[in-house]
């Protein structure tokens, strides 16, 4: 029995401002446990637009997404931040960390909220995916002083925290120069190898797709 | 303290984050909340001191026989068969006592009355005060002194001695400062008065009176009740009023009416004597809370601004909140705890200003001649003010916070994020 993560039945989005546009066209896949996906596409072809849907944020959709083989379609506000903060990690474009807070708090934040551990407990795990990802020497600073490539690490930490079903990148290289890149890159590689992470990455770098498990191409809405 | 809640944490470090602005809102509401209990304070403390001027001295309830024209005039006697209305009027009132009937038995009932806290007797005289060649018409009020003390404050407006030789000196009279003005009288003075029936009595000036009120000053002195007894020549149960004071105000018609149906004598309740003081009061509170509330508002509409501010500020982080797991209303109590803490920091800081300022007040001498007693100007300490004080920076702050926080629980991340 395949172990289906994620999967889509018949997504379909529209833009309704400033006339009806049709987006998203019979977007049916899935991604099974273990599995690093990537979908490229050229810019406009909907490729962030599909994943945040699949993240959740995004609720305005016709057909239907299973997460964990639950139907998330039509949850409540509050219902699906609980499936947010619980089983998916994010990695945006941007970096996206709290500058009132410290790195470790950061990384604790998504923890704490969850509140299934210990404070105590979510500090030692905090720190322990700061040194996997070679950024425990920075914990206690603010996440204003460190330089992008950092910031990257520091928002794969918190994705990691709760150790996620799946972990969801926008363009999580599209930020970095090519060094940084390759860092984040071997990082997800690492990920996927060792801790059999499902991964699924939006990218139009075709370097960093073509390393991956699996490739969806999409094209003007559909996938191809 | 420690904060476990991880919403509140978040809150608490937006607010370092931007303390500058979390500042400027809470002075906003420290110094409304200094400025209203100030007020409140300063106004409540005038009101009491000018109410009690009239209040303090007045009884709650006054029984006293009324002159009145005789009611039973020969021609209304036969009125019943004439059908018809009578206008000649010939029988005076005559004969009329002065003072009360069955003032013995009133007293024993008054003083075994659950309703009443005191009672105080007085007997009145009309007199002449002897100054050289001149009379000058005054009254003497006979009192009880000790009851008139613990009743309506009567030590308060007494300077120059004290009033308790009222009871031990034999023949002592407390002049009214007006009256000791005009007969050149000092403290140890002997004074002679003259009743309307021509006795003639030597009075020893143990004290002044000032009640604040100059026409009372000038024509009203205390002695004993038994000075004017003896006087006016009457035995010991003659008195021409007794004063009563009830542990409720509020019940004072109601008692008015029950003693007047039992006794049979005239009795006045405070509210009929004294209507106009209430209004006065009144306006005065009114006034000073409207300008309190004023004032909230305003700081309301400056943690509304500041709000609106960090909120726009922190876009970012809002939606990222919402991203890693927070839902609407975790951001919705991040920035209710925000505004709260504003509103109840700044009150509680305002609370502690607002005692400052009224003991700055309390300590400015403020004399008048019509107040011998007051030094510095009347405050009021009143704890429900502080409170209402509270009660209001945390109400108004509420309000101001809801509707960003709204706002803010309404963000949508991916519009956010998207548009980077």
């Amino acid at each position: 029995m395949s172990k289906k993560v994620l999967e889509t039945k018949s997504i379909e989005k529209y833009f309704n401002d400033p006339i009806r546009v049709k987006v998203l066209e019979s977007i049916n896949f899935s991604v099974d446990r273990g599995e690093f996906v990537s979908i490229t596409g050229k810019s406009g072809c909907g490729k962030s637009t599909l994943l945040y849907i699949l993240s959740t944020m995004d609720t305005d959709y016709e057909g239907s997404l299973y997460l964990d083989n639950q139907l998330t379609t039509g949850k409540k506000d509050n219902e699906l931040s609980i499936i947010r903060n619980e089983k998916i990690g994010f990695v945006f474009q941007f970096h996206y960390l709290l500058n009132e807070f410290s790195v470790l708090k950061n990384v604790m934040l998504p923890a704490l909220k969850l509140a299934k551990k210990s404070p105590e407990e979510i500090e030692s795990d905090a720190i322990t995916q700061l040194k996997m990802l070679g950024m425990d020497s920075k914990a206690l600073k603010n996440a204003n002083q460190l330089s992008g490539g950092e910031k990257q690490r520091v928002a794969i930490a918190r994705a990691l925290i709760n150790n996620p079903l799946i972990i969801m990148g926008d363009e999580p290289t599209g930020n970095l120069d090519n060094k940084n890149s390759e860092i984040v890159f071997e990082i997800f590689q690492e990920l996927s190898k060792t801790n059999h992470q499902t991964l699924l990455i939006v990218t139009h770098d075709q370097e960093f797709a073509a390393c991956t498990d699996r490739q969806l191409v999409m094209e003007d809405g559909r996938l191809v | 303290m420690k904060i476990t809640s991880v919403n509140a944490q978040i809150a608490i470090s937006l607010m370092q984050a931007r303390w500058q602005q979390t500042m400027v809102a809470a002075v906003g509401v420290t110094f409304s909340i200094t400025m209203f209990i100030t007020l409140l304070g300063f106004m409540n403390g005038l009101n009491e001191m000018l109410d009690g001027l009239i209040l303090n001295r007045t009884a709650h309830v006054r029984l006293f026989n009324d002159l009145q024209a005789n009611k039973a005039q020969p021609l209304t006697l036969g009125m019943d068969t004439l059908q018809s209305h009578a206008f000649i009027q010939s029988v005076k009132a005559t004969q009329v006592r002065r003072d009360i009937y069955n003032s013995g038995q009133i007293l024993a009932y008054l003083k075994n009355n659950k309703e009443v806290l005191g009672v105080s007797p007085r007997l009145n005289a009309q007199i002449l005060y002897n100054s050289g060649t001149i009379d000058i018409t005054g009254v003497l009020n006979g009192i009880d002194a000790n009851a008139e003390s613990a009743l309506f404050h009567f030590t308060d407006y007494i300077s120059g001695g004290d009033a308790r030789d009222l009871t031990t000196v034999p023949n002592a009279v407390i002049l009214g400062k007006g009256v000791a003005n005009l007969l050149q009288a000092e403290v140890g003075d002997v004074i002679q008065v003259t009743t309307s029936t021509g006795n003639r009595l030597s009075l020893k000036v143990v004290a002044f009176f000032q009640s604040g009120i100059a026409d009372y000053d000038k024509v009203q002195s205390f002695v004993a009740l038994e000075t004017v007894q003896k006087l006016l020549g009457v035995s010991g149960g003659y008195m021409s009023d007794i004063q009563i004071k009830l542990n409720d105000l509020n019940n004072a018609p109601a008692f008015a009416r029950e003693i007047s149906s039992i006794f049979k004598v005239n009795a006045e309740d405070i509210q009929t004597a004294n209507a106009q003081f209430e209004t006065g009061s009144f306006i005065r509170s009114l006034i000073s809370y409207v300008v309190g509330i004023t004032l909230l508002i305003v700081a309301g509409f400056g943690i509304y601004n500041i709000l609106n501010m960090l909120i726009y500020e922190k876009l970012d982080s809002i939606a990222i909140l919402k991203a890693t797991g927070f839902s609407g209303s975790d951001v919705r109590y991040i920035f209710m705890f925000i505004a709260l803490s504003i509103g109840f920091l700044g009150g509680l800081a305002g609370l502690g200003f607002g005692y400052i300022m009224l003991r700055i007040i309390d300590e400015v001498p403020f004399t008048t001649a019509a107040l011998p007693t007051i030094t510095t100007y009347p405050i009021s300490y009143n704890p429900a003010f502080f409170f209402i004080g509270i009660l209001f920076s945390i109400a108004t702050t509420f309000f101001a916070g809801f509707f960003p926080a709204r706002k803010a629980s309404t963000v949508d991340p991916v519009i956010i994020i998207r548009g980077k």
